[in-house]
């Protein structure tokens, strides 16, 4: 079977190609424009070269302002993440047996993935203003009048924006490490035991080096999907609006180039996170291989 | 139950918890609360908790008495039916050939995992940044109007390219081609490789093989792509906005129209009828396969 490759080969390596130019060649169309000179559109040819429209996205002339967005998603994302990972390794960790609930919590994290979005958004904003009016009947009704004087809305980016953000990856969160532990050899553990680990031992010292490239993985997952939701957030994020929102609503009256300015400075965001996690996971790998331990690699 | 059952599903439920929390507070709750309000009255400003079809009945409007001819409810399903049926064919189509390259045809592990991060990477990149970045190829003054034009193909840009339904289809099968690759591999990855040389040796046609040896071996990862790309579809507004001008009614795209005028309960029952038919679409195809074995 080694040897020659069959003439199929060649037709599906060209239909991959294909899809990987078509994947891959609208973006760098934009990535170029962006660096359009000051005269130029937003389409081909470019009219010279120039940062002009970069200059522009960073003084905060003439789109809405991006820094404050770029800044909200970058935090959002941030803490997205960091909960992303923590949650679902500790429902990980509980879904390596059956147990009372199982079942249910499993359908409702997938069920939470392919309810349409705009459902799940509508849900959440109704929820804060059930959730406003109690308060607000609350503050009056007991006289706490520095409450009812003040208070406007719990909804916000990391209250319901955080909230809807999570319905999102966590389902992402839970199917990966279904797939970690459906592979992880539970012999490291039982030897771990025998040798006198206590179970946060076993968790620190073996299950967790084990599963730490995956789980920088789920961390990948939850701040990209954060960074770049949109859906989930339109209704529940409150009265500021993160970078995609502000991006979609740019798509209908920007007509200069910044705003594949601002695609590229997203998108470097994107890849800078993608990098780093790869460069991490690869690193964790080179570093197990050079002190000799087979961790990981199965049995 | 014994002690140790009892500690060992106590520390299970410690550990699920905080997953229970996220889940009840921000997605059954809201969902509960979707559906009690489609059923509330309103007027021109506010909601009024009273029981009333309203939300239900408007929606509907002319859909019985305007017979055989459609009311905008069922036109606005039948085209977003249809673009899920679109794009649901091509994501198919192309996901298949991809996974199928990707398993059986690139032969070192390296190889296969740097050209599935290839197909990836743009996954965790923006989809509204990928949505635009159609604009400077398909617009009137575009990449593909330019050509034709130089070529003399056509004598005027053709405007069909870009905020057209053509160009929803499009954008949709870029963005969520990914969701059919995955599953679709992953199922592949598992098929043992001496079936396949068994249909060989059994003088079956590479045709033959691919398609009842691969293809029936690889219907969970079909159905679970299927599932994925059929759901988003269906549900979408903001493809559908970005890439149609505004111009262009989808099932999704109706709930958020009725939301930014304000109009709660109309918005969650036209939610709740989206909500039915996604889950219909997703009980006949889960019907085909158990999901949580193939992970």
């Amino acid at each position: 079977m080694d040897e020659g490759r069959p003439r199929s080969f060649y037709l599906l390596a060209t239909v991959f190609g294909a899809y990987v130019l078509f994947l891959y060649g609208p973006m760098i169309a934009i990535f170029v424009l962006s660096f359009q000179g000051p005269d130029g559109g937003l389409t081909f040819p470019m009219n010279g070269v120039s940062l002009a429209w970069f200059e522009k996205l960073w003084a905060g002339t003439g789109i809405v302002d991006i820094g404050a967005a770029f800044l909200r998603s970058l935090k959002l994302g941030a803490v997205v993440m960091i909960l992303t990972v923590v949650i679902s390794v500790l429902a990980g960790l509980a879904f390596r047996r059956r147990f009372p609930g199982s079942a249910a919590l499993f359908y409702v994290a997938v069920a939470s993935l392919i309810v349409p979005s705009i459902v799940t958004s509508l849900g959440i904003a109704l929820e804060f203003r059930l959730i406003d009016d109690i308060v607000k009947h609350l503050a009056e009704s007991r006289g706490w009048t520095h409450v009812a004087a003040t208070y406007t809305t719990a909804m916000g980016l990391f209250t319901s924006g955080l909230g809807a953000h999570l319905t999102w990856t966590l389902p992402f969160g839970l199917l990966i490490m279904f797939a970690i532990f459906n592979r992880f050899d539970p012999r490291y553990e039982e030897a771990a035991r025998d040798l006198g680990a206590t179970r946060w031992q076993t968790f620190r010292y073996v299950v967790l080096p084990i599963i730490l490239p995956s789980v920088i993985g789920i961390g990948l997952f939850g701040f990209t999907l954060s960074w770049d939701e949109i859906a989930r957030s339109s209704q529940a994020i409150g009265s500021v609006n993160t970078l995609p929102l502000d991006l979609q609503g740019l798509t209908t009256t920007v007509t200069t180039p910044d705003i594949y300015a601002l695609g590229t400075v997203t998108s470097a965001v994107s890849f800078l996170v993608i990098g780093l996690a790869l460069h991490t996971i690869r690193a964790i790998g080179a570093r197990r291989d050079r002190h000799g331990t087979d961790a990981g690699h199965g049995v | 139950m014994t002690p140790s059952t009892l500690t060992r599903h106590m520390t299970a439920w410690a550990q699920a918890t905080p997953m229970a929390a996220v889940f009840f507070f921000f997605f059954l709750v809201p969902l509960a609360l979707v559906v009690m309000v489609s059923f509330w009255d309103y007027n021109d400003y506010e909601m009024i908790p009273t029981f009333s079809g309203r939300g239900y009945t408007e929606t509907f409007e002319g859909c019985l008495t305007r017979l055989p001819e459609m009311c905008t409810m069922f036109k606005t399903y039948a085209k977003t039916l249809k673009l899920a049926a679109l794009v649901w064919a091509l994501t198919l189509l192309i996901g298949f050939t991809v996974a199928w390259f990707l398993a059986f045809h690139v032969r070192s592990k390296t190889w296969q995992i740097a050209l599935s991060l290839v197909c990836t990477i743009p996954f965790w990149t923006s989809n509204v940044i990928r949505m635009i970045a159609w604009i400077p190829l398909l617009g009137r003054n575009g990449l593909i109007n330019q050509g034709l034009l130089g070529l003399g193909l056509v004598d005027r840009p053709v405007e069909w390219l870009l905020f057209s339904e053509f160009s929803v289809v499009l954008a949709l099968v870029h963005l969520f081609t990914f969701f059919m690759v995955i599953p679709i591999f992953n199922s592949m990855i598992r098929i043992d490789r001496s079936l396949i040389e068994a249909a060989r040796d059994a003088g079956a046609s590479g045709w033959q093989t691919l398609w009842h040896v691969v293809v029936p071996l690889s219907k969970p990862g079909i159905v679970i792509g299927s599932i994925f790309v059929l759901t988003i579809v269906m549900g979408d507004f903001v493809t559908v906005g970005v890439m149609g001008g505004q111009q262009i009614a989808s099932a999704g795209k109706v709930v958020q129209t009725h939301l930014d005028a304000l109009q709660f309960p109309v918005a969650a029952a036209n939610a709740v009828i989206l909500l039915g038919v996604t889950l219909i679409i997703i009980a006949t195809l889960s019907k085909l396969v158990d999901v949580r074995k193939e992970l």
